[in-house]
């Protein structure tokens, strides 16, 4: 569509003749008479479309193409971006773990499931000692996996938390990729929130020294 | 010789509530596979195989369901209504021929309670009475949806109650009986001689009315979910409320056997060939309450009444003129 065609939308938002896109609907006129509305009825008796009906669910069924999904047997593939029961990625490189310990993520979460506590290990590094997400107040709205700086803290794709209690914690070592996971070289980066989009390095651009 | 008709009575009687309250279950099953089916779905699967076992599920829950009877209900209306539209479906079938006549050990059965020589009038006499089960119900339940649909249910059953006497006095005069086995055997001389070829427009005025009897899908307004919850049997629970599923899946089953007698030629001349043509007949109008359910709206109550006064009932009593004319 041209520019100005844009504009006349802009200022016209009725349906013109201008988006050849919209027509209108052909409706019969009402009709006022006896007669008119008998002749109405016979047409809408005798026109057969209730037998229509009867031959779209039929056919329906002799092709037999449901689309049930037996669910706990079967699951729908979820994307790669689902944001479900958080996750704790490890560094491929020395299989330690990423978080730093910051708190940023305690600190962004609007829901106030998440309690950190650190130390100091021997090396002055900070170390986690405690860390759990309540998913009962957890509304996964992603914050947390963006605000976190080493791409610590994501969202994993595992929705099934059903509970018997409202409150139910998840802890750090079971959100931690297990060792033997990591070994295999399975563990799987979060492509959703927080996450470095692809060709990221082509789109970096220097500073300018300038400013 | 009387104590052996009375012993053989009460076992026919006890073999048809038994095979037809089974069936009423089994109706269940298959209307929701079929519904399923038609909808893309699976229908029930997880109860025994291809979830055949579901039947049996639902009615353990039936029975074991907490009798609920709320306050403020009319107690004892409350309580026997389902057991009318229960009683008055099997009371019907006690005029019907379910099968030709056979040899059971040297025996001859007739697959019929009573060969009453009023046979028609008696079932749509006893499937009118059918109404009070609905209209009592919703009346008793101190429930405005309920009230609602006993007020829909009374209008619906006895404006259809016309069409389908009407719809079918042209047919018994030509048979010239209201017996169901006179009427099977004016039709025994094969497909040609079947009353659905000289009576088209009768056996469609017939089949419109039983959906209206049944309360079936196109007519389902005493029940109908959107509008009125469950109608008449939103206060009830457990086996009460079961009674009344029993009652409309016998009456769908009745209607399909009569409609099949009357109009379809029922048995034919008695053979087993014949036998079978009756179950495919009536098995094809069973499933046509399904089909219709899986692709009709819902017409509205007003439009329902329009159509059995204005349309139809002109049309049945035209038929009636034209078959006497045609008759003299």
């Amino acid at each position: 569509m041209h520019n100005e065609q844009i504009e006349e939308h802009f200022k016209n938002r009725n349906v013109t003749e201008i988006d050849s896109n919209y027509y209108m609907v052909d409706i019969a006129p009402y009709p006022t008479d006896g007669w008119g509305k008998f002749k109405r009825v016979l047409k809408r008796s005798f026109r057969g479309e209730l037998f229509v009906g009867l031959w779209v669910v039929l056919r329906e069924m002799i092709k037999f193409d449901t689309h049930t999904i037996k669910y706990p047997e079967e699951k729908m593939p979820i994307g790669p971006r689902y944001r479900a029961v958080h996750e704790m990625k490890r560094l491929w490189e020395s299989d330690t773990e990423r978080c730093i310990g910051c708190g940023l993520c305690e600190k962004i979460c609007i829901s106030n499931c998440i309690r950190i506590d650190t130390k100091l290990d021997e090396n002055s590094r900070k170390e986690v000692t405690e860390y759990s997400i309540n998913l009962g107040r957890c509304i996964f709205c992603g914050y947390c996996a963006e605000v976190c700086p080493e791409l610590a803290i994501t969202h994993g794709g595992e929705y099934e938390n059903a509970s018997d209690q409202r409150e139910h914690y998840i802890m750090y070592q079971d959100m931690l990729t297990p060792l033997d996971k990591m070994k295999a070289g399975t563990q799987l980066e979060f492509e959703g929130f927080g996450a470095v989009t692809p060709h990221e390095d082509e789109r970096v651009k220097k500073t300018p020294l300038a400013y | 010789m009387e104590t052996a008709y009375l012993i053989e009575t009460v076992i026919k009687i006890v073999v048809i509530l038994l095979i037809f309250s089974a069936l009423a279950g089994i109706g269940t099953y298959f209307e929701r596979k079929v519904l399923a089916f038609m909808q893309r779905r699976l229908g029930p699967v997880n109860v025994g195989p291809f979830g055949l076992l579901q039947v049996a599920a639902d009615g353990i829950k039936l029975f074991t369901k907490e009798d609920i009877v709320p306050k403020n209900v009319v107690g004892r209306i409350f309580k026997i209504a389902p057991v009318i539209t229960a009683a008055t479906a099997f009371m019907a079938a006690a005029a019907i021929p379910f099968l030709p006549s056979f040899t059971l050990f040297g025996y001859e059965v007739h697959p019929i309670v009573a060969d009453i020589n009023i046979g028609i009038l008696y079932i749509l006499g006893v499937m009118g009475i059918g109404l009070y089960g609905p209209l009592l119900g919703g009346m008793a339940s101190a429930n405005k949806f309920s009230l609602l649909s006993a007020a829909r249910g009374a209008a619906i059953f006895i404006s259809y109650e016309v069409i389908t006497g009407l719809s079918i006095l042209a047919p018994i005069m030509m048979v010239g009986s209201l017996s169901l086995i006179d009427f099977n055997e004016y039709q025994a001389g094969g497909i040609t001689d079947w009353i659905v070829w000289s009576q088209p427009v009768a056996f469609i005025l017939f089949w419109i009315a039983a959906f209206a009897e049944t309360g079936r899908t196109p007519f389902h307004l005493i029940a109908n979910d959107h509008e009125i919850i469950d109608g008449f049997g939103t206060e009830y629970s457990g086996m009460r409320w079961g009674l009344f599923f029993i009652g409309e899946y016998a009456n769908m089953f009745f209607i399909s056997f009569v409609m099949a007698l009357i109009f379809l030629g029922g048995y034919g001349d008695g053979s087993f060939l014949g036998a079978l043509g009756l179950l495919a007949k009536v098995a094809f109008f069973f499933f046509f309450f399904l089909w219709t359910r899986a692709a009709w709206p819902d017409v509205r109550p007003d439009q329902l009444m329009w159509l059995c006064w204005k349309v139809l009932m002109p049309i049945a009593v035209i038929n009636i003129v034209i078959t006497g004319i045609v008759m003299m």
